[in-house]
């Protein structure tokens, strides 16, 4: 998508703002009263525009995922507000928060690990339909076919269990159960990461097909550069908990201003300078 | 059907084994049953060596022993001095009260472990948790010979129920309704001591295996998408944590087994403990080595028991 069309679809209201988000880890050891507390995320401020797609960039251990868990209301943030369709949300009751779940959703980066391992495709699919009160009896069934027919999955496959695929189909299974429920947001923690990368390619494709379909906006989280650099319309970028730049693709690869983003750029650049010398049979 | 040929194998060979150490332990201790007889002058010396070779006690132990395994054979499994009757008799009707006693602490013991132990790890760290963590610890540290004294004390002292043994005088008369009523009656406290006894190890080890399992990205995803803490705790949790709870089924039989000696020794319980006890210090040793070997027997069948519900829960695990 061009730059032109991602700002228009900016002007919209963001369907996501955050405002000064921040969470904290405390550590006790067992036998003295010292405390280590942990800044995961440090007073956040972050907007996901609708049916953009957002990365979420930094090395690791820089607050990422945390982040992210706190936008999915996976935990509570300690401070801060989270707006989510013009709702402030982070503040809601477990039982308030459940109608409001399926409009957010998370695919994790170990696919092996998100998806019960006793259960088979066709069930782990229907799910959230059948939680949420979507769909009953036959109808879970043949929903949940459909959507693994979406992502490009046989629906012969139904009943194998998540182990007897491959990792990039775990990962097509665990969008389509992600998908299920008719998600405004998507987020993707590491999801493309400890794929190939041909597979990595046909997965952001069906992602960008599935966000044309059904109007998705996508926060995808990454310590990958070069992918953010092909694939999103806006970059945020966290270093030791806080967000230091956050602008289009374009700013932050062309213009980056924190000096953070300056070294990561850079080193990006100079991975591939490598790679590419390599590729083409020469000494770097 | 090879798996269970294999297993069975495995078990005869196990129970071979017992009851030669059994026979070398017996023979290391030093007097025989008719030893007490020798201190009374009325009988002759003569009369007591008379004695020991009719019942073979003069034989070297390989003899005793092959002589023991025909009777084994023989479905006699030797012979007690003390009762004058093949041993067999004297086991099947102890070991059936022994396993009545244990088998209904240990249904009722997980019957309570898996909704507690379930429950606080979906809890963990919040004060219902540290509540029960404390409680077993506390119950952890109390021996069990301590437990029991303390519940019969209270049952002596409020006359709640009966204090010891099985059935009350005149049970043969009762109704069938009213038998059982009685026969349970005597067995609250027993039980109640074994519960106690196996809850907090039970209960801890739930918690564990279900807290990991909540760790899972998988259960994440679940409430993602809104799942209720029920359904969570019981149909995503629970069965990924039940691996390793069900090999544990199988060693609490044993525990309670080997627990429920004791008990049943200090509520004069007829199971095998007080016949074992007995058996022991009267030297009578058929007795000692048939119900040593029962009890293996039972702890045998408990952990084959639980493979075998670790096949049909797992789909995973297959029996080869």
């Amino acid at each position: 998508m061009g730059i032109e069309a991602a700002a228009k679809r900016a002007v919209k209201a963001p369907l996501m703002t955050t405002r000064g988000l921040s969470k904290q880890y405390v550590q006790r050891s067992a036998f003295s009263r010292n405390k280590f507390v942990i800044d995961a995320v440090a007073e956040a401020d972050l907007e996901i525009a609708p049916e953009c797609l957002t990365t979420l960039v930094g090395e690791s251990g820089s607050g990422k995922s945390t982040l992210a868990t706190c936008l999915a209301l996976l935990e509570r943030p300690d401070r801060g507000e989270i707006w989510f369709e013009q709702k402030e949300i982070s503040r809601l009751s477990d039982r308030d928060l459940r109608p409001l779940r399926p409009r957010i959703q998370m695919v994790f980066q170990d696919s092996a690990g998100a998806l019960n391992p006793r259960f088979s495709a066709a069930q782990i699919i229907a799910e959230p339909l059948e939680v949420q009160g979507r769909e009953t009896g036959q109808g879970l069934r043949t929903r949940a076919c459909e959507l693994m027919e979406e992502v490009g999955l046989s629906p012969d496959w139904a009943d194998r269990r998540p182990l007897e695929f491959s990792g990039g189909q775990r990962q097509r299974l665990a969008i389509a159960r992600a998908i299920a429920l008719k998600p405004a947001l998507l987020i993707l923690d590491e999801s493309l990461s400890g794929l190939d990368l041909s597979t990595q390619a046909q997965i952001v494709n069906l992602l960008l097909d599935l966000r044309d379909k059904h109007a998705l906006t996508y926060l995808l989280i990454s310590h990958d550069l070069s992918l953010a650099e092909q694939v999103a319309d806006f970059v945020v970028v966290m270093h030791q908990g806080k967000i230091v730049e956050r602008g289009t693709r374009h700013d932050v690869f062309l213009r980056p201003r924190h000096p953070h983003t300056q070294q990561l750029v850079s080193a990006c650049h100079v991975v591939e300078a490598a790679f590419r010398t390599a590729q083409a049979g020469g000494q770097p | 059907m090879r798996y269970l040929k294999r297993r069975a194998i495995h078990g005869a060979l196990l129970l071979l084994g017992v009851s030669v150490l059994c026979f070398l332990f017996s023979d290391l201790a030093p007097g025989s049953f008719f030893d007490e007889m020798k201190l009374n002058p009325q009988i002759s010396p003569s009369t007591v060596s008379a004695l020991r070779s009719q019942y073979g006690l003069d034989q070297p132990l390989p003899v005793r022993y092959g002589r023991w395994m025909m009777s084994v054979i023989r479905g006699d499994w030797g012979y007690s001095f003390a009762y004058n009757t093949p041993v067999r008799s004297l086991l099947l009707a102890r070991a059936r009260n022994t396993l009545l006693l244990t088998v209904s602490a240990t249904l009722l013991s997980w019957l309570v472990a898996i909704p507690v132990g379930t429950w606080i790890a979906g809890r963990a760290g919040r004060w219902e948790d540290r509540i029960v963590l404390t409680g077993t610890s506390l119950f952890l540290a109390v021996p069990e010979l301590v437990l029991v004294l303390f519940l019969l004390y209270w049952v002596v002292r409020t006359h709640a129920l009966p204090a010891g043994g099985m059935t009350s005088a005149g049970f043969d008369g009762l109704t069938p309704k009213s038998k059982l009523w009685d026969l349970t009656a005597h067995l609250v406290v027993p039980v109640t001591t074994l519960v106690l006894v196996s809850l907090p190890i039970l209960i801890r080890h739930v918690r564990t295996s279900m807290v990991e399992a909540l760790r899972a990205p998988f259960v994440q995803a679940a409430r993602a998408f809104g799942i209720g803490r029920t359904r969570l705790l019981f149909r995503y949790a629970l069965p990924v944590a039940a691996n390793p709870l069900i090999s544990l089924f199988g060693l609490s039989i044993a525990g309670l087994l080997s627990g429920s000696l004791l008990v049943e020794a200090i509520m004069g319980w007829p199971g095998l403990g007080p016949l074992l006890l007995e058996a022991a210090v009267s030297r009578d040793i058929y007795v000692v080595v048939g119900a040593v070997m029962t009890s293996t027997l039972f702890m045998i069948l408990g952990s084959f028991l639980a493979d075998f519900i670790l096949v049909i829960v797992d789909p995973r695990v297959r029996l080869e």
